[in-house]
C-alpha cells in the first residue's frame, strides 16, 4: 500500500460526486469519505511507530525539472493525515441538513481539498507540497464565494489575496532552495542537507513562516479569518478551521523550521512573542463578541496561538503537544461550529443577545455543547487538556513568563467561553429561543461523533500520540543538534557551489 | 490487596454514567439509591484501604502511562497515605450522609436524575484529586471538582444570576489553577517527574544558591492554586455566590469537601513549604486576615447560607494559619472537624429552608425551634462546635491552630482569638434569629412549617453525633488525652517536622490560652443572646439605613464592586479598544490599504489584469490539470 492512495481516492471521488446531480450526491460523497477513513485506518493499524518513512511513492513526475511525486507517511504527517481522514466525512455528515443548490459542484469541491490537504501532509518534494497547497486553496475559495454569506465575494476575495501572497513567498523560497540543491532537485531530504548562511536561513525562515503564520493564523496576520469564517459556510468555515489551519502548522514542523534551523533559531524570540501575543489579543477580543461565529472564529486565533508557540519553542513535548492538539482543535471547532450552525438554521440568528435559555428546551443539545466547551477549554479528561499541557509546559521550558501569558488562555477561555453557554443556553428563554427543536438524528449523530472522541482521546491520548512520539523526538533533536553545533563552532557553514 | 483501590472511584463513576443516563427515564427512587450505594460501597472500600494503610502503611499503584512526550511521562497512578485514607473517609462518608439527604431535599426537583448523576461525578473528580500519586493526577480531579461545582452552583441555571454565580466559581478556579499549573512545571523541571514519590525524598537535596527562591516560587505557586480552590484571599468571592447551589451541594462541596482541597493540597507537599519560610509566612498571614474578614462580614449577613458560607471562608482561614505556621495536623484536624459541623450546619440550613418554603432570609424566619426540634437541636450542636466551646470538635481543632499560632506570634493568636470570638458571635447570632422568638414569615409559610423527613434528620443526628464527640481523635497531652490523629498522621508530616522547632509550650501557658479563647467564644454567646432572645433585636431591612461600619460588612466591604472597577471593566474596554480600534482600524486597515493600494498602482498593468479571481483560478486550475496529465502521461 501507499499513501498516494490517500490523494487520489478523493481525487477520483471529486469527480465522480461531480457528476451525481440529484439526492445521492452527498451519499456518495460520505461513502467516498468514509472508503478513505478506511483504508487511511488500516494504513495506521500498520504502521510502525518508529521515526521511519512508510508507505512511500517516489515516481519522477517531471524529473527534468527536478520534480518528483514523492510521498510518504510517517510520525510527522501521520496526525494531521488522521484528521483530514477523520474529519471529512464529519463535515459531509454535518452538512446533510443543508439543501445546497448544486450539491453535485459542493461535495465535489470537499472531497477534492481533502485531496489537496491530503498532498500537503504527506508531499516530501517542496514543488508537490506547493501544488497541494494551492490545489487546497481554491476549491475552498469557491465553496466561501458561492455558498457563502451576504458579503462573500468581497471577503472571500480578501481571503484569497491574502493567503495567496503568503503562498507566493513560501513558493519563492522553496525555488531558492532547489536552487541550491546539488542535484536541482526539491526532495525535502535535499533540503534538509542544505547548509546555507545565516542570513539565507533567515530569508527562507521568514518566506516560510508568512505563508504558515497566514495560513493559521499568527497574529497579526489574522484579520482575514474572523470575517471568512463568519461569512463561509458552515462546511466551509469547518474545512477552513478544522483542517486546513493545520497545513501551517504541520509546513512549521516539517519545512519551515528543519530546513532553515538557524534561522529559525536566530528569529524564534520574536515569532513566539507573536503567537503568545496573538493569544491574549485574541482572547480579549473573544470578551465582547455579539456573533457567535466570530467569538469561535476568535477563540480559534487565541488557540491556534497556543499551537504555534508552543511548536515555536520547539521542544518533543512542545511539538508533541502541537501534534496532539491540531487533532483536539480540529474535532473541538469543528463541534462549535456546527453546534453554531444547528443554532442559526433553526432561529436564524447568531447573536447572544438574542438568544438565552435554549438547554431548558433542548436538553440534548445542552449537554452536546457543554461537552464540546469543556474540550475547548481543555477541562482534564477532554481531549483539549493534554494538547495545551504539554504546549504550555513546552512555553515554560522556553521561558516561564511567556508560559504564565500564555498560560492566561485557561482562563480567559474560560471567561468567553461559559459567557458564550450563559448567554446562548441559560438563563430566561428569549423569545427567539423558544423555538428552539432538540436535536435531530443527523445532528446527534455528528455531536455524538464528536463528543465520543472529545472524552476518548481526554482519557486515552497515548493511543494517538504513540504515533508520533519517536518521529518527533528524532526531528526535533535533530535541528536542535543542528543549532547547537553551530553554536559552539562545530560546524562552519559550508562553502556555496 | 491492592487491585480494589480503582474501584473507589470508578463506582461513583458508573453511579454517574447510569444516573446521567438513565436520568429520564429511571424512577426517582431509584436513582437516589444507586447514587447514594455506589458511595456507600465507595465508602465501604476506603475503610478498607484506610485499615490496610493504618496496618501497613501507604499504597502505591500505577496503572498506565497518561501522557508521554519525549522523556516525559505522567503516570496514571494512585497513592493511598495517612493523609489520603482520611480524606477518602470524609469523601465517602460524608458523601453518603449528604447523598441521603438530598433524596429527601430534592425530591420535588424536575431535575433530580441530573442531580445525581452531578452529585456523583463530584464524587468521582474529588477521589481522584486526593488519590493521585501525583501531581498532574491530582490536578485532573482539581479541575473536574471545579467543573462540578460549575454545574451544580448553576444547576437551576433558568435563573441568570445563578448562572453567573456558576460562572464566576469557575473562572476565579481557573486562575488559581493557572498558578497550580506552572508549579507542576517547575516541579517537573527541577525534579524530572510529577510523582509525589520522586519529588519529596529529593526536596532536600536540592541546593545551590537559587534553591530557596525556586521552593519559594513553587510553593507560593502552589498557593495561588489553594487560594482558587479554597476561597482565600484575594479569590474567595466565588464562595458566597457558590451558594446559589442546592444546599446539600453548599454542605458538600462548599463546605465539606471540595474547599479543603487546597489544605490537602498543602499538607501533602508539606516537604516542599517547610522549605519555604517565607511561602509559609504569606500562607499563615493570608489565611489570618481571610479569617477575620470573612467573619466581619458574616456578622451582618441575613441570608442563613450566606452566614455559613462566610464562615466556611473564615473556617478555611484558619486551617490555612495553621498550615502556616506549621501545624498540619492540627489543619488537617480542622478539617475534619469542620467537615463535621460545617456539613451538619448546612444541612441543617437545608432543613430550615425546606420548612419556610423556600426562604433563606433570617429576617423572615424565628420560632422554629418548636416545629423542627431535631433540626434545631443538631444544629445547636453544630453551632457550640464551631464557636470552639470543648469539650466539643471545634475546640480541640480550632485550640491545637491557635496554640501554634502563639508560638509562631503572639499577634497571630490575638487576632486568631479575636476571629474565634466573632465566629461564636455570627453563629449564635445566626441559631438565635432562625429559632428562638416567634415565627416572622407569611401565614402561608407558617402554615407549612414541618419537620423534615426521616431521611434528611438521619444524616444530621449522625453529623451532629461527629460535631460533638470528633474532637476526641486529637485531644491534648495537656488535658491528659492522646492524639490518635497526630499519631496516626505523624509519617506523613515526619521529613518536615525534622526540620522545624520542636517547641512545646509550657502546661501553664497551654491551659491560659485555652481559657482566654474558650472565654472568648463564650463571652460572645452572651452577649448574642443578650442582642438577639433578650432585646430580640433584627438586622434592619434593606431598604432602611444601617450605621456606617454594618453598611460596609453587610455590602461585604464592596469588594465584589472593587474586582468589578480595578479588573472586569479595564478588561472589557481593552477588549473592545484591541477589536474596534487595533483590530478594525489598524490592523485590517493596514492590510486593506496595502490591497488598494496596489490595485492603484497597477492600473497601468489594467490590459493584462480582469481583476476577477475566478479567472485566475480557473487558470489555476487549467494549469494544475495539465502539469497532472502531463505527468500520467510520463509515468502511470
Amino acid at each position: 500500500m501507499t499513501v498516494s492512495i490517500l490523494i487520489f481516492l478523493p481525487l477520483i471521488a471529486a469527480l465522480a460526486v461531480a457528476l451525481i446531480k440529484n439526492q445521492a450526491t452527498k451519499h456518495v460523497a460520505l461513502l467516498f469519505a468514509i472508503a478513505e477513513l478506511v483504508v487511511a485506518a488500516l494504513m495506521i493499524t500498520r504502521f510502525i511507530p518508529d521515526a521511519s518513512m512508510q508507505y512511500v511513492t517516489d515516481l519522477p513526475w517531471m524529473p527534468k525539472m527536478g520534480v518528483y511525486f514523492t510521498v510518504g507517511l510517517d510520525g510527522i504527517n501521520i496526525i494531521p493525515v488522521l484528521l483530514n481522514v477523520l474529519l471529512i466525512p464529519v463535515i459531509i455528515l454535518a452538512s446533510y441538513n443543508h439543501d445546497y443548490k448544486n450539491a453535485n459542484a459542493f461535495y465535489a469541491l470537499i472531497l477534492f481539498m481533502q485531496a489537496g490537504m491530503m498532498t500537503v501532509f504527506t508531499a516530501l518534494d517542496g514543488f508537490l507540497f506547493y501544488v497541494g497547497w494551492e490545489a487546497a486553496l481554491i476549491p475552498i475559495y469557491f465553496i466561501c464565494a458561492l455558498w457563502g454569506g451576504e458579503n462573500r465575494i468581497r471577503i472571500t476575495m480578501k481571503f484569497f489575496i491574502y493567503t495567496f501572497a503568503g503562498s507566493l513567498f513560501m513558493l519563492l523560497a522553496i525555488i531558492y532552495l532547489h536552487l541550491q540543491t546539488p542535484n536541482r532537485t526539491y526532495s525535502i531530504s535535499d533540503f534538509y542537507d542544505l547548509h546555507l548562511t545565516l542570513k539565507q536561513q533567515g530569508l527562507v525562515f521568514w518566506a516560510f513562516f508568512l505563508a504558515f503564520a497566514i495560513k493559521m493564523p499568527i497574529f497579526p496576520f489574522h484579520t482575514w479569518q474572523p470575517d471568512t469564517y463568519t461569512e463561509a459556510p458552515s462546511a466551509g468555515t469547518m474545512l477552513l478551521s478544522g483542517i486546513m489551519l493545520k497545513m501551517g502548522v504541520y509546513g512549521a514542523i516539517r519545512w519551515m523550521i528543519p530546513v532553515a534551523p538557524q534561522g529559525f533559531d536566530h528569529w524564534q524570540y520574536i515569532v513566539i512573542a507573536l503567537a503568545v501575543a496573538g493569544i491574549v489579543y485574541a482572547s480579549l477580543i473573544a470578551f465582547n463578541q455579539k456573533d457567535g461565529k466570530r467569538l469561535v472564529a476568535y477563540s480559534s486565533i487565541a488557540h491556534v496561538g497556543l499551537i504555534g508557540a508552543g511548536v515555536i519553542a520547539w521542544t518533543v513535548t512542545g511539538v508533541q503537544g502541537a501534534m496532539i492538539q491540531m487533532l483536539n482543535h480540529g474535532i473541538n471547532v469543528v463541534g462549535l461550529f456546527f453546534i453554531w450552525d444547528i443554532i442559526s438554521r433553526r432561529l436564524k440568528t447568531r447573536d447572544l443577545d438574542e438568544l438565552g435559555g435554549i438547554a431548558k428546551a433542548a436538553p440534548q443539545f445542552a449537554i452536546a455543547f457543554l461537552i464540546v466547551l469543556l474540550g475547548s477549554v481543555a477541562l482534564p479528561l477532554t481531549n483539549g487538556f493534554i494538547g495545551e499541557f504539554l504546549l504550555l509546559k513546552s512555553l515554560y521550558e522556553y521561558n516561564i513568563w511567556l508560559s504564565a501569558v500564555g498560560g492566561l488562555t485557561i482562563i480567559f477561555g474560560a471567561v468567553y467561553m461559559l459567557r458564550m453557554y450563559k448567554k446562548v443556553m441559560q438563563g430566561e428563554t428569549s423569545a427567539i429561543s423558544a423555538l428552539f427543536t432538540d436535536l435531530n438524528g443527523n445532528e446527534k449523530l455528528v455531536l455524538g461523533i464528536i463528543c465520543v472522541l472529545i472524552i476518548v482521546l481526554g482519557i486515552y491520548p497515548n493511543v494517538v500520540m504513540h504515533l508520533s512520539d519517536a518521529a518527533v523526538s528524532k526531528l526535533v533533536n535533530s535541528v536542535n543538534d543542528k543549532i547547537s553545533q553551530v553554536q559552539s563552532g562545530v560546524n562552519i557553514i559550508a562553502p556555496q557551489r | 490487596m491492592n487491585n480494589y483501590l480503582w474501584l473507589i472511584p470508578i463506582l461513583p463513576l458508573a453511579g454517574f454514567l447510569i444516573n446521567g443516563l438513565g436520568r429520564n427515564v429511571l424512577p426517582k427512587n431509584l436513582i437516589g439509591t444507586i447514587a447514594s450505594l455506589v458511595i456507600l460501597a465507595a465508602f465501604g472500600l476506603s475503610v478498607s484501604a484506610f485499615l490496610q494503610v493504618k496496618a501497613h502503611g501507604p499504597i502505591n499503584v500505577t496503572f498506565f502511562n497518561w501522557i508521554q512526550a519525549g522523556t516525559f511521562v505522567v503516570p496514571f497512578g494512585f497513592l493511598v497515605d495517612q493523609l489520603s485514607a482520611i480524606m477518602l473517609l470524609i469523601i465517602t462518608g460524608i458523601g453518603f450522609l449528604i447523598h441521603l439527604y438530598s433524596i429527601g431535599y430534592m425530591h420535588h426537583d424536575a431535575g433530580f436524575g441530573k442531580f445525581f448523576a452531578y452529585l456523583n461525578l463530584f464524587v468521582f473528580f474529588m477521589l481522584l484529586l486526593v488519590l493521585g500519586s501525583n501531581y498532574v493526577v491530582m490536578f485532573i480531579g482539581w479541575e473536574g471538582v471545579g467543573l462540578c461545582s460549575y454545574l451544580l452552583i448553576g444547576f437551576w441555571f433558568t435563573n441568570g444570576a445563578y448562572a453567573d454565580a456558576a460562572k464566576k466559581a469557575f473562572v476565579m478556579n481557573r486562575i488559581g489553577d493557572l498558578g497550580f499549573l506552572i508549579a507542576i512545571f517547575l516541579l517537573v523541571r527541577y525534579f524530572g517527574s510529577a510523582s509525589f514519590a520522586d519529588i519529596f525524598p529529593k526536596a532536600y537535596l536540592i541546593t545551590g544558591p537559587h534553591a530557596t527562591t525556586i521552593l519559594t516560587l513553587i510553593t507560593m505557586l502552589l498557593f495561588v492554586g489553594a487560594t482558587g480552590k479554597s476561597a482565600q484571599i484575594p479569590l474567595f468571592t466565588w464562595l458566597p455566590d457558590a451558594m446559589a447551589g442546592p444546599t446539600p451541594v453548599s454542605a458538600l462541596i462548599h463546605a465539606a469537601t471540595m474547599v479543603t482541597a487546597g489544605i490537602y493540597m498543602i499538607a501533602r507537599s508539606n516537604v516542599l513549604f517547610s522549605m519555604a519560610p517565607i511561602t509559609m509566612n504569606v500562607v499563615a498571614i493570608i489565611g489570618l486576615a481571610t479569617a477575620i474578614f470573612a467573619a466581619l462580614i458574616a456578622l451582618t449577613q441575613t441570608d442563613i447560607k450566606k452566614v455559613l458560607a462566610y464562615s466556611t471562608v473564615s473556617q478555611l482561614g484558619y486551617m490555612f494559619l495553621g498550615l502556616g505556621v506549621g501545624a498540619y495536623t492540627g489543619a488537617f484536624f480542622h478539617v475534619i472537624t469542620h467537615a463535621f459541623f460545617k456539613a451538619l450546619l448546612f444541612l441543617g440550613a437545608g432543613s430550615v429552608i425546606h420548612a419556610v418554603s423556600g426562604e433563606q432570609d433570617m429576617r423572615n424566619m424565628g420560632g422554629l425551634r418548636g416545629k423542627l426540634p431535631i433540626t434545631f437541636f443538631t444544629m445547636l450542636m453544630g453551632t457550640i462546635a464551631i464557636a470552639g466551646i470543648p469539650p466539643f470538635s471545634g475546640f480541640f481543632s480550632k485550640d491545637e491552630i491557635l496554640a501554634h499560632a502563639y508560638e509562631h506570634s503572639p499577634v497571630f493568636y490575638v487576632i486568631g482569638v479575636i476571629g474565634a470570638m466573632l465566629t461564636s458571635f455570627y453563629m449564635f447570632r445566626m441559631l438565635f434569629l432562625t429559632f428562638s422568638g416567634k415565627f416572622r414569615g407569611t401565614h402561608e409559610q407558617e402554615h407549612h412549617l414541618h419537620e423534615s423527613p426521616a431521611n434528611m434528620t438521619i444524616p444530621l443526628i449522625v453529623l451532629a453525633i461527629l460535631s460533638v464527640v470528633g474532637g476526641f481523635i486529637g485531644v491534648p497531652e495537656v488535658l491528659g488525652g492522646h492524639h490518635l490523629l497526630g499519631e496516626f498522621l505523624k509519617p506523613v508530616f515526619a521529613e518536615s517536622a525534622k526540620h522545624a522547632e520542636a517547641a512545646t509550650l509550657p502546661p501553664a501557658t497551654e491551659w491560659g490560652l485555652m481559657a482566654i479563647s474558650v472565654g472568648a467564644a463564650v463571652l460572645a454567646l452572651v452577649i448574642a443572646y443578650v442582642k438577639y432572645v433578650s432585646k430580640k433585636e433584627l438586622p434592619v431591612a434593606d431598604t432602611e439605613d444601617r450605621p456606617a461600619l454594618t453598611a460596609l460588612s453587610y455590602h461585604k466591604f464592596y469588594i465584589d464592586e472593587l474586582y468589578d472597577t480595578i479588573i472586569r471593566k479595564p478588561l472589557d474596554a481593552l477588549s473592545v479598544f484591541f477589536y474596534k480600534v487595533v483590530d478594525k482600524l489598524g490592523i485590517d486597515g493596514l492590510v486593506n490599504g496595502l490591497g488598494s493600494g496596489s490595485v492603484e498602482a497597477s492600473k497601468g498593468l489594467r490590459l493584462l489584469q480582469a481583476g476577477n479571481v475566478g479567472f485566475y483560478l480557473f487558470m489555476m486550475v487549467i494549469g494544475i490539470i495539465a502539469v497532472l496529465l502531463y505527468s500520467l502521461n510520463i509515468k502511470f
